[in-house]
């Protein structure tokens, strides 16, 4: 089972926090900062698994990790994952942000914090895996933001005061350091 | 009131902010709005007010007054609202508000909502945060669409009923039907969440597995077909056809074929077939390899898959990439137990391992190498392993040191080389030793007769190097208290015997009792020490004169130790000699458990015991042998002492004094009622003063606490070992009525001094006709040594109807609590 998913940048900011076993606010925070610490020590070329720190609980559990550019991209597991398994998810996973978003960087992943939010939910559901093909996740949230997107219109056409709610913001150039590449 | 801002502005202003305190600033003001805002009940722009509360969430800030409305958005009709309210609801909510509840209905309408989406939104919170409730409630719509033939939605269900079982494990069952098919299925994602859930099934119910069982050759043909298939484009990572899927096949076949000779047979085939076909350039090659390893290791496979499965893995270590080495040597660790001979081959790349500059594969090699050690290779591992503490870090340096101590010991090919690998042990890693490796190695030296002056003259040595590692200047101070005759005699046989002369030994001694690194243990170590060279040199008065120094030292255990020496100058000198000779050799009962250490001083207690021999007993082993033993003969009982080795073993006069208090005229025999006997052998056997210490339970009788309606409970004591204070009662139930009790609860109140703790019962039906009892164990704290009272509360149902009683409990022994 996967306890949480983490992704945080280099200064240990967070990008999304997802937890699948409760723990209190404090908690959660202290376990980000724990991890950020743990992992940003490592090397590049050493191994992606580290045992889990004293707070998220238990010698089962351990973190499996990805650098990519600037952010780290942190999944706490249990006993019962695979570990490389763990961590061609993680790839999949990023691979489907870069599809959603066309050439995915740090600030999609701060502008659109929900958005990616419900990707994740396409892969990962109550710490279980659920779905591994890339073009069936896309599949599925593209027709999900469709609907949203024909109800906001409906809604446009309703409502005759409100201003049109924008949601589609045009890109700004991305500097090639921030695009998300494996390292 | 204008409109609230978007996420987007939200993140931008916040982003701006410079310092912590701006940003909490820019928060609060806006958590102050879209407080305004939900009260003043604006649908429109709710999902709004709520997606920035979330994102103030993620960056650690309060947000529990959105819980509310993250109902209200699911309640909604419309998509937007509802997919984040939902995804409020799991971020936010969880089983321990009650609010949560309030969502049943909704997510129960939304189960049966006619768009997909929705019952998907539904289904994955139901997923994440459900609570044992709302699972019982809404179990029935998640088996209904687990039969739906919509591939997105039977995903969703399957991994929602994982949740749902984890939950309320009693709905199992309601699950079976519906999983009768879903390996037919060709929807990938639905075979890979089916296969998680069958999985949970087998692990939470044996009758399952037995069940599942026949699944195996249908779960051989899907990973048949995945590897034997060609190219698929949809489901292709790297080149190998969906390799998820087929991890997980692996897994659950681990698990089906586990003490299964027929599905083990009938699995052999297929992992041979995907050991050797996998290409293994990329991660997901390996990662399958790896578990079909796993799998073969773990059911019961014939010989030759194993050395395949043995060699893979001998492959992986060798393997350039970090993480799969960490993978290999994680399943070499859990392999090595059973084929240890063919782990063994791989020694030389394991011990490689440890020079590795990644913690985590050192780690695990240190673990391994640790697990490999035997009789042929002590001496070559322990060179690498004593190498390898020298140079880690220190957090691994007191799990290194114990494993050494654990390997020499079980290993060591001479008593010389034990005691050097030691040595080297305490000079490398000192400070990081556990507290418990000072005396074992004391008592290691005691046995060593033939190794006293190599010892003691090595230990000197290592003094002069170096004293601020403390457990090896303990272990030299009382050395050198112990042998230092044959240290100033010069003589030893085994190495080049130094010239060192009384003087010498004691302004080393001496050095210590003032150095400021030295910690008060080792302090007292030393004063003894000194002390005890009274008797084996010749210049008492030095002696005499530090040990009078130190009567008036502010370290009370100092100034204890050398008032009662100087009482021993003074006033019993003829007792010195005695008193301080050489320690006998210590026998120990247990290497791990806590130190018993039976020592026979030599001196006979006079005993009044009786001639039948006590019934034997399960017992925690040490004592019950070593007692039995010394029992067996009507002369000597023992003195069992825990005893701290710096301790002179004036122990004859405390022995008497100790003896004095208790009383003689013997202890009143109990009724022994009760189903545990770990007392009652020890009464039965000696009707004379009971040994003290943690034979000093023996002591205290059962009672019957409460006998009434056919439940009758009945106390039984023990004195908890570290701590005096505390009296554990383990409580007996039974029931002698022709009906079994269910539902039993037994409640305790104590006064006010004591605190109480109880543990959890071993089960809540105490069954009829006193054919069983249902235990508990009860620990109180009586720190004020009162009276114990107790006040309990039984509640139980019989034949249907709840039962409830209150009792007061007075008649505890006083044994129990003074």
């Amino acid at each position: 089972m996967i306890k949480a998913i983490l992704i945080f940048n280099n200064h240990g900011k967070p990008r999304l926090i997802r937890f699948y076993q409760y723990f209190t606010e404090d908690m959660q925070q202290q376990i980000i900062r724990e991890t950020f610490h743990l992992v940003s020590k490592r090397d590049d070329n050493v191994c992606n698994f580290l045992e889990g720190g004293s707070l998220i609980g238990g010698s089962d559990y351990k973190l499996i990790y990805r650098h990519y550019a600037t952010l780290y991209f942190v999944f706490c597991v249990d006993s019962s994952e695979s570990e490389l398994g763990i961590l061609d998810l993680i790839q999949v996973f990023v691979e489907t942000l870069d599809k959603c978003f066309e050439n995915v960087c740090e600030l999609d992943l701060i502008f659109h914090m929900d958005k990616v939010h419900y990707i994740l939910q396409e892969v990962v559901m109550g710490g279980m895996v659920l779905e591994t093909n890339m073009n069936e996740i896309v599949a599925q949230v593209e027709v999900q933001n469709r609907l949203e997107k024909s109800e906001v219109l409906n809604c446009l056409f309703c409502h005759v005061n409100s201003s049109p709610i924008n949601r589609e913001a045009t890109k700004p150039a991305v500097p090639d350091q921030h695009r998300l590449r494996p390292l | 009131m204008p409109a609230p801002i978007r996420l987007r502005e939200l993140i931008r202003t916040i982003r701006t902010a410079r310092t912590q305190a701006e940003e909490r600033e820019m928060i609060q003001k806006e958590c102050a709005a879209i407080r305004s805002s939900f009260r003043e009940e604006d649908n429109t722009y709710r999902c709004r007010n709520v997606a920035k509360l979330l994102y103030m969430h993620m960056l650690g800030y309060p947000a529990h007054f959105g819980q509310l409305e993250c109902l209200k958005l699911i309640a909604s009709q419309k998509f937007t609202d509802k997919r984040i309210g939902y995804l409020g609801a799991m971020l936010l909510l969880d089983e321990r508000q009650d609010v949560h509840l309030l969502m049943t209905n909704c997510i129960k309408n939304d189960l049966n909502h006619s768009t997909q989406y929705v019952q998907g939104l539904a289904l994955c919170t139901l997923g994440c945060m459900g609570s044992s409730e709302m699972c019982r409630d809404l179990a029935g719509e998640v088996e209904k669409l687990l039969k739906t033939s919509n591939s997105y939605l039977r995903k969703k269900a399957a991994l929602c009923a994982v949740h749902v079982i984890r939950k309320v494990p009693e709905l199992m069952e309601m699950f079976l039907p519906a999983t009768k098919n879903l390996l037919s299925e060709k929807n990938h994602g639905v075979l890979h969440t089916s296969v998680v859930l069958l999985t949970e099934m087998c692990e939470r119910s044996p009758d399952m597995l037995a069940h599942f069982r026949k699944l195996v050759p249908q779960l051989v043909r899907i990973l048949k077909n995945l590897i034997m298939s060609g190219y698929s484009p949809e489901h292709d990572v790297s080149g190998i056809s969906d390799p998820f899927l087929q991890v997980r096949i692996l897994r659950l076949l681990r698990i089906l074929g586990k003490s299964d000779d027929d599905s083990s047979e009938a699995m052999n085939d297929i992992l041979a077939q995907v050991a050797t076909n996998t290409e293994t350039s990329k991660n997901v090659g390996n990662a399958i390899l790896y578990e079909t390893v796993l799998t073969i290791m773990d059911i019961k496979s014939e010989s030759g898959l194993r050395v395949l499965a043995i060699n893979i893995l001998g492959r992986f270590l060798l393997n350039n990439d970090k993480n799969i080495r960490y993978v290999a040597l994680t399943s070499l660790l859990k392999t090595v137990q059973t084929d240890h001979n063919a782990v063994q081959r791989h020694r030389s790349t394991i011990v490689d391992c440890l020079k590795d500059l990644d913690v985590s594969i050192k780690r695990r090699a240190m673990e391994l190498s640790f697990a490999l050690v035997n009789g042929n290779n002590i001496r070559g591992m322990m060179k690498e392993l004593l190498y390898f503490l020298d140079s880690c870090d220190p957090e691994f340096k007191a799990d290194c040191a114990s494993g050494v101590f654990l390997a020499a010991e079980k290993y060591a090919p001479s008593k010389r080389w034990h005691i050097d690998t030691i040595m080297r042990v305490l000079t490398t890693a000192g400070s990081y030793v556990r507290d418990d490796s000072v005396p074992n190695l004391i008592q290691l030296i005691t046995n060593s007769v033939e190794m006293h002056a190599y010892t003691v003259q090595r230990l000197y040595k290592a003094l002069l190097d170096d004293i601020s590692q403390q457990p090896l200047v303990q272990v030299a101070s009382w050395c050198i208290g112990e042998y230092g005759d044959l240290l100033v005699s010069g003589q030893c046989e085994e190495e080049e015997p130094i010239q060192v002369t009384e003087d010498e030994v004691l302004d080393v001694l001496e050095g210590l009792l003032v150095s400021n690194l030295s910690a008060a243990v080792t302090r007292g170590y030393s004063l003894t020490a000194i002390m005890k060279l009274s008797t084996r040199f010749s210049g008492v008065n030095r002696i005499k004169k530090v040990v009078s120094i130190y009567g008036s030292s502010i370290d009370v255990e100092l100034q204890q130790r050398a008032v009662e020496y100087n009482a021993l100058f003074k006033k019993y000198d003829h007792m010195r000699p005695a008193l301080l000779e050489r320690m006998p050799i210590m026998e120990k009962s247990a290497s791990n458990g806590p130190t018993e250490i039976v020592q026979t001083n030599g001196e006979t207690e006079p005993s009044v015991v009786d001639s039948k021999h006590p019934p034997p007993v399960s017992q925690p082993a040490n004592q019950a042998n070593d007692l039995l033993d010394l029992l067996g003969g009507n002369d000597v009982v023992p003195v069992i002492q825990t005893t701290v080795p710096t301790k002179p073993a004036s122990a004859g006069g405390e022995l008497l004094d100790l003896l004095g208090d208790l009383s003689l005229s013997g202890v009143p025999t109990p009724a022994p009622s009760v189903a545990t006997s770990q007392p009652s052998f020890l009464l039965d056997g000696l009707s004379s003063q009971p040994l003290f210490n943690d034979i000093a339970a023996a002591a205290i009788p059962p009672m019957t606490a409460y006998n009434k309606n056919g439940l009758k409970i009945d106390f039984t004591f023990e004195r908890a070992n570290p701590n005096p204070n505390v009296a554990v009662i383990t409580i007996h139930a039974s029931n002698s009525t022709e009906a079994d009790m269910t539902d039993f609860v037994f409640q305790a109140a104590v006064p006010k001094t004591f605190q109480l703790q109880l543990l959890s019962p071993s089960s809540n039906v105490v069954p009829a006709l006193n054919q069983g009892t249902v235990t508990q164990v009860i620990r109180v704290l009586n720190p004020q040594k009162q009276q114990l009272r107790m006040r309990i509360k039984l509640t139980y149902t019989l034949k249907g109807s709840p039962v409830q009683d209150l009792a007061e409990v007075n008649n505890f022994p006083p044994q129990s609590w003074q």
